[in-house]
């Protein structure tokens, strides 16, 4: 009933369409500046400032293999998140209008990093000094390094090894996407909020799923709850080996609260609720997953960051995709606030303890001076619902609660 | 298509039928509260605050203004995107305005003939012409609009945008932007003070207010909140409200879960009151002797008397409670 009155709105909307043209995110490799909006501000400069910024990824990345996509599976991201900077750069354009900045992105994709390093080397000294970087740690790193000695500050979107904000970190680095140290927190503090203290955990054969339990188990003792025993698993069908890939087996004879599956890859993970021996919740790469982003998010103006993401990608948004998204923000915020499109005021506005970043998810952002991770909320959540948004009430910090996930300043390893 | 005879028919053939309707004119003193998760408005009597009537609305009802003479009251309703109209007397939608897309908040012309309605997924303020049940102009805003109000006299649209962190300055004739105010971060809602001089914008996520000068468009001093046991980050103030003689401002403070009292003319914080989860809307009493507010997480209203500040009693309401209005 309440819907009659649209077909009366339509000319009115058409009407309108130009106006409302602008505010979709333009495709093109380069995000253009919103260019022609209805109500120009008569203190637009007559010349602006143009601002662009880099983003790198790889051409042949395997994360990005259509399977994956196709199985949606929650840990691992359904799309280049390249697609969230349209989106951030369309809701800095009446920031750039008011302040005469134009901000944009430029994009590369190359075919290993030398190539990547060669680019963004190119960019510096075009003046382009904040980089997104959607790379694995190793490239990731080499890329750091190679840019040592220029102004350049790289935004690391998607490594979420602790190594990169511990004993591997650099100053020319923040990482906006969470480490596996914060996720683990955020995961635990809720088991031991629930009183699900007794965990089993399965852990896959990868790299990182050995970094998870780590975390898991560091997580376990700061939170009070138990692991009650690491059991591997593998994904495979030899019958020989059942004892490891069979779900049933693998969680028997136990007598734990909850299964947490370190699987960084996440396709054994997908099999496990309802399979386990017991009648016991899922937590971790598949059931209850912490992440920095969910689509059903939908406090703190969440819906509408949602919606603009859906129109812009035509799929939902995932945690890359908001850690590309708060990058842009952060440049376009520290350059809004310091007043300056020059690489060090910006820079240090930046990493400085004034950043008050809206990532949409309640509390103000901000870098932890200690190894330039961004401090943040993480969201628990299923398939279609976030459960809750850590740090829960009750887990406090002597200055902010969002330095309980992940590694505080006395724990960490890294030196600049 | 335009205005919908059947439906307001059929709404009035059924006022008419119900009879005896209570003689409530205007000045009733209820207490309308907009639930945005169940889609209906609470309707509590200002004597007991017991609920007198759940009124069914489009989706999502949010941000709720009366006309002039408050015989009727407007609805946002974000899901439905429409503007629903509620005849006071009867507590009954009589009428839908057609809006763009997830209208939020609304403010009137002083002649009640427009609506300046701020739409968060488009990001521009429609301007819609009351009588013809038309958009009549559109113009183009930082992403996410919130809060809008109109000057005095009609000639000035105030609007923030949440994610420039700006306030809008509009030119009410011409429709166009005249100026930006760059304000704190993610700024929500405002008050104007009777005098005329000051435009008060609640930033959300740096928990302060900035106050405007309007003749200079400059912001004159900015407010920081920090109720008992809370932190700098826990405080989001959204909701305000200001006293009829301009002298106290009311400021509720989101996730710290506390209402402030300012006095306006020393800029000075008087007094934290504690509420219920995450408190937003906030209405004055007619008399001035109450106050009430909306927690969005606690789905319910606290009441507080203004003498003691303190909270007399809170009431249940629908889910996710958004704004609350008081027929005076």
């Amino acid at each position: 009933m309440s819907r009659k009155g649209k077909q009366a709105l339509l000319p009115a909307l058409l009407a309108g369409s130009l106006a409302l043209a602008v505010a979709l995110p333009s495709f093109s490799q380069e995000a253009a500046p919103s260019a022609g909006q209805k109500s120009a501000s008569p203190q637009e400069p007559a010349q602006a400032t143009k601002m662009l910024m880099g983003y790198v990824e790889l051409a042949d990345d395997p994360r990005y293999d259509e399977d994956y996509a196709y199985a949606q599976v929650p840990v691992r991201p359904l799309g280049r998140p390249f697609d969230a900077t349209a989106v951030g750069i369309a809701d800095a354009a009446q920031i750039g209008k008011v302040i005469g900045v134009d901000f944009a992105v430029e994009r590369k994709a190359g075919e290993n990093v030398e190539e990547l390093v060669t680019t963004v080397q190119g960019w510096s000294d075009q003046g382009i000094g904040f980089v997104l970087a959607d790379l694995p740690a190793a490239q990731l790193l080499q890329l750091a390094d190679a840019l040592r000695d220029k102004d350049v500050m790289i935004f690391n979107l998607a490594a979420r090894e602790d190594a990169l904000r511990g004993e591997n970190c650099r100053a020319n680095l923040v990482h906006v996407i969470p480490s596996y140290a914060m996720v683990a927190d955020a995961l635990v503090q809720y088991l031991s909020f629930r009183n699900w203290r007794n965990i089993l955990v399965l852990q896959g054969p990868l790299d990182g799923d050995a970094q998870m339990v780590a975390v898991v188990q560091r997580a376990a003792q700061r939170f009070g709850a138990r692991i009650v025993e690491v059991r591997p698993f593998q994904l495979t069908n030899d019958p020989r080996r059942r004892e490891q890939s069979n779900v049933a087996l693998v969680t028997a004879n136990a007598d734990y609260d909850v299964v947490l599956v370190a699987d960084t890859d996440g396709e054994f993970a997908r099999y496990v609720p309802f399979a386990t021996q017991f009648p016991r919740p899922v937590v971790g790469a598949a059931g209850l997953v912490p992440s920095a982003w969910h689509w059903s998010w939908e406090r703190h103006g969440a819906p509408q960051l949602n919606s603009r993401f859906e129109r812009a990608a035509g799929r939902r948004m995932g945690s890359e995709d908001w850690a590309a998204w708060t990058a842009i923000k952060a440049v376009v915020q520290s350059v809004l606030r310091s007043k300056s499109t020059e690489f060090q005021p910006v820079r240090d506005y930046l990493l400085g303890e004034r950043l008050n970043l809206d990532g949409f998810k309640g509390n103000p952002l901000s870098v932890r001076s200690w190894d330039h991770q961004i401090r943040q909320p993480i969201l628990l959540s299923t398939g279609n619902a976030v459960i809750e948004r850590a740090p829960l009430e009750g887990f406090l910090h002597q200055t902010n609660d969002l330095d309980t996930l992940g590694m505080d300043a006395p724990e960490t390893a890294c030196q600049f | 298509m335009i205005f919908d005879f059947r439906r307001v028919g059929a709404a009035l053939l059924f006022a008419a039928l119900c009879l005896p309707v209570p003689a409530l004119s205007a000045g009733t003193g209820l207490v309308f509260v907009s639930n945005e998760k169940t889609h209906n408005i609470t309707v509590l009597d200002p004597k007991d605050y017991s609920i007198v009537k759940w009124i069914e609305t489009s989706r999502r009802p949010r941000d709720m203004r009366f006309n002039n003479d408050n015989t009727l009251l407007y609805v946002a309703c974000g899901d439905d995107d429409v503007i629903d109209v509620i005849d006071v007397d009867t507590l009954e939608v009589v009428d839908h305005i057609p809006t763009g897309p997830s209208p939020e908040v609304f403010y009137f012309s002083p002649d009640d003939s427009l609506i300046y309605v701020s739409n968060e997924e488009n990001s521009t303020l429609q301007i819609i012409d009351v009588a013809q049940r038309v958009i009549i102009d559109e113009v183009a805003t930082g992403a996410e609009p919130e809060g809008v109000v109109v000057s005095e006299d009609g000639k000035i649209v105030y609007v923030t945008s949440e994610v420039s962190d700006m306030v809008h300055v509009i030119d009410a004739e011409t429709h166009t932007l005249t100026d930006n105010i760059i304000v704190g971060t993610r700024p929500r809602r405002f008050v104007l003070t009777p005098d005329g001089k000051e435009l008060w914008v609640s930033d959300e996520l740096s928990g302060e207010v900035s106050i405007i000068d309007r003749a200079t468009n400059e912001i004159s001093h900015t407010l920081q909140f920090l109720p008992p046991g809370f932190r700098q980050v826990d405080v989001t103030p959204v909701g305000m409200e200001i006293s009829k003689d301009g002298s106290t401002v009311y400021v509720t403070l989101g996730r710290a879960n506390h209402i402030a009292s300012v006095d306006a003319a020393t800029k000075e914080i008087k007094e934290y009151v504690l509420v219920g989860s995450r408190a937003w809307g906030i209405a004055l009493s007619p008399d001035e002797t109450t106050i009430f507010v909306t927690n969005g997480l606690s789905d319910d209203v606290s009441i507080i008397d203004v003498a003691s500040m303190k909270v007399l009693q809170s009431v249940q309401v629908g889910r996710v409670p958004h704004t609350v209005r008081i027929d005076e």
